[in-house]
């Protein structure tokens, strides 16, 4: 008791000093928990697929694409139970700053593959029944005030002409994770207008998306899909979900690297920010350990008071800084919500975060843990005065 | 000051001791031999440099002798480890410093606590001794109160009831009037002559103040590390 005492005092014996180190540690550590959060979102859509999905695309590159006909002969290969066709659209709203992913889906069996995305079912049955018909995700909708019914023109890049649609639901995600700025609509569409501009351009898939009956069969499947279209015309790889969304990220690994590499600087930084502050107040300090010393406190008891003050600061900054960590990251959500969809702070980003702490507390404190430790009585009375 | 053998408390033999500057060994104390009976209020005096911290430290077993010996109620402190040290201290000597040393997050109460806690004293017991020696030292008033809330005289009189507060046979001063204004000292210098006439306290104080000195049974002279039997002149601290 009397030793936790002792620390806390001396832990605010200078007040502005204290606070500008907690500050700083506080500072560090939500930097750190929203670069590592940033990182973790790379990783997102790895983590929250399903491993009962399976993607099929060309052989080559995610820019071919595969003929419709593949996708009755997919339907029949054991095990699966739904395919579905995708285009990446790439349509632009009004202007180019206005991103958001767009995409040509068959309606009924996406629906069923992604039941992430729920739809009201009067909207539903709404959507599936017009042709033209869109459903965007509830952030998208919200961004741009579009109510169920709006006429949305998007203009193609890679499909070219202007696009309509008329927005007939509005989904919400299943569950936090769920990217809500998505947008889809009709495959039919998209190919009967393709039809009738460039023929060579229809009944092309960019991707199929296959659900299977159980995990334990997706490497089976997968292999059996890619056998059956051996030696043709438009070879396929069909990988799962996860493996698919990894290829992608492997794309921006090295900027996540770096990202990474950052958020660790960071704590190093305030580690010696911190490990000079404790330096220069147990240099001040001496005096009084050879005081305590001399009245039979031993080393470990000077020890003792040193690392759990500098440990008292750090850990005091890292809660701080977590506590900041909700805040900010609400406000990226907010205001970044076309680049970051979700940007929910993880339990592992909070230990992280407060491990870091712990660390920063730990590094700080060593150097004068140990001088405090150390100090020869005669050496440091003669400080004094 | 011829007691007999029997009354000797503390009995310092052939005692040598040098600090290492840079490449060279700097003699701080040379063969110092003498005796304290207890109950002796004795005074250390020398020009500034001499050796009387250094001596002081050695006999309050808070510094280490190259060679020689200090006997200590028959206990060789030069044979002891850090850590019997440490134990032979917070029972046997108390510590007076010339900037008193008072922590200065505690409060004079805490601050006088503080060698208790090395103990198995139970808290009621700790506060029963601290309370006595407050009342001593005469601030019961100001127990609550931090160290820069209290003059100086004050707060040399809470390092005094820290010093006694584990009843020790022994207390060193080191310049203990040195920071004070004539009116403190002498408040300060009559508290160690009541703790030595009523508490039969031995008490080593250094001090270059010839009126501190005064108080004392007995002044022994250093100069330049070696006891010198009569001071030089009379107005020793002039140069
Ligand atoms: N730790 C040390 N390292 C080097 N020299 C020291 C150390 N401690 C004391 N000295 C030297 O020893 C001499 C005696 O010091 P000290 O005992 O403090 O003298 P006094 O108390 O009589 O003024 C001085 O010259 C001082 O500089
Ligand atoms: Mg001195």
């Amino acid at each position: 008791m009397f030793y936790l005492k002792l620390i806390i005092r001396n832990a605010f014996r200078h007040k502005l000093r204290a606070l500008l180190t907690i500050i700083g540690v506080a500072v560090a550590i939500l930097a750190f928990g929203l670069l590592r959060t940033l990182v973790g979102l790379w990783y997102l859509g790895v983590e929250t697929s399903s491993a009962t999905r399976l993607v099929t695309r060309s052989s080559i590159s995610l820019v071919f694409s595969l003929p419709i006909s593949y996708r009755e002969r997919i339907r029949h290969v054991p095990g699966v139970t739904e395919v579905s066709t995708m285009n990446w659209f790439g349509g632009v709203y009004i202007s180019e700053k206005n991103f958001f992913p767009n995409f040509a889906v068959e309606p009924e069996t996406f629906l069923k593959i992604y039941p992430e995305f729920v739809l009201d079912p009067a909207q539903k049955k709404a959507f599936l029944a017009d042709r033209q018909g869109a459903v965007a995700g509830r952030k998208l909708a919200a961004k741009y005030g579009w109510k169920v019914g709006d006429r949305i023109t998007l203009k193609g890049t890679i499909f070219p002409g202007q696009w309509e649609f008329v927005l007939r639901g509005i989904y919400s995600g299943a569950q936090k994770s769920t990217d809500e700025t998505q947008f889809f609509f009709h495959w039919n569409y998209l190919n009967e207008v393709m039809r009738k501009t460039i023929p060579r351009r229809a009944d092309q898939v960019g991707l199929f998306t296959l659900a299977v009956a159980r995990p334990d069969l997706a490497a089976e499947v997968s292999q059996a899909v890619d056998a059956l279209f051996k030696n043709s015309l438009a070879e396929t790889r069909t990988e799962t979900e996860k493996a698919f969304q990894l290829s992608f990220v492997a794309m921006t690994e090295a900027i996540m690297v770096a990202i990474q590499i950052v958020s660790y600087v960071v704590i190093v930084i305030i580690m010696v920010v911190a490990a000079n502050t404790m330096a220069m107040t147990a240099r001040e300090r001496l005096g009084e350990y050879a005081t305590m010393k001399s009245l039979g406190f031993r080393g470990y008891h000077i020890a003792g008071t040193v690392f759990g003050e500098s440990l008292f600061i750090a850990l005091l900054g890292g809660i701080v800084g977590v506590m900041g960590t909700f805040p900010a990251a609400h406000i990226i959500e907010t205001e970044l919500s076309q680049f970051f969809p979700v940007f929910a702070i993880s339990t592992s980003t909070i230990m992280l975060q407060l491990a870091s702490a712990v660390a920063v507390g730990i590094a700080a404190g060593a150097f004068p843990t140990w001088r405090g430790a150390t100090i020869r009585i005669a050496e440091g009375l003669r400080r004094i005065g | 000051m011829t007691g007999s053998t029997s009354d000797i408390l503390v009995s310092v033999r052939n005692l040598s001791k040098a600090y290492q500057r840079g490449s060279q060994i700097v003699p701080v104390l040379e063969d110092i031999s003498f005796d304290i009976p207890a109950g002796e209020f004795l005074a250390l005096m020398g020009p500034s440099g001499s050796g009387k911290s250094t001596l002081l430290n050695l006999i309050a077993g808070i510094d280490k002798v190259d060679t020689g010996n200090v006997l200590i109620d028959g206990i060789d402190i030069t044979t002891l480890d850090e850590t019997e040290l440490a134990d032979w201290r917070s029972g046997n000597v108390g510590f007076i410093f010339q900037f008193y040393n008072l922590i200065p997050v505690l409060t004079a109460f805490e601050n006088v606590e503080l060698p208790l806690l090395l103990t198995g004293l139970s808290r009621r017991k700790r506060q029963e001794h601290v309370a006595t020696v407050l009342s001593l030292v005469n601030l019961t008033d100001r127990m609550d109160h931090y160290p820069s809330e209290l003059s100086g005289g004050q707060q040399q009189r809470v390092a005094i009831a820290r010093a006694m507060v584990s009843d020790p046979a022994i207390l060193v001063a080191d310049e203990p009037t040195g920071d004070l204004d004539r009116h403190s000292a002498e408040e300060i210098l009559s508290l160690m002559d009541r703790l030595v006439r009523e508490f039969g306290k031995t008490v080593i104080m250094v001090t270059h103040d010839p009126r501190a000195a005064e108080r004392a049974h007995r002044i022994i002279h250093l100069e330049k590390g070696v006891l010198v039997p009569v001071p030089p002149s009379v107005p020793s601290c002039s140069t």
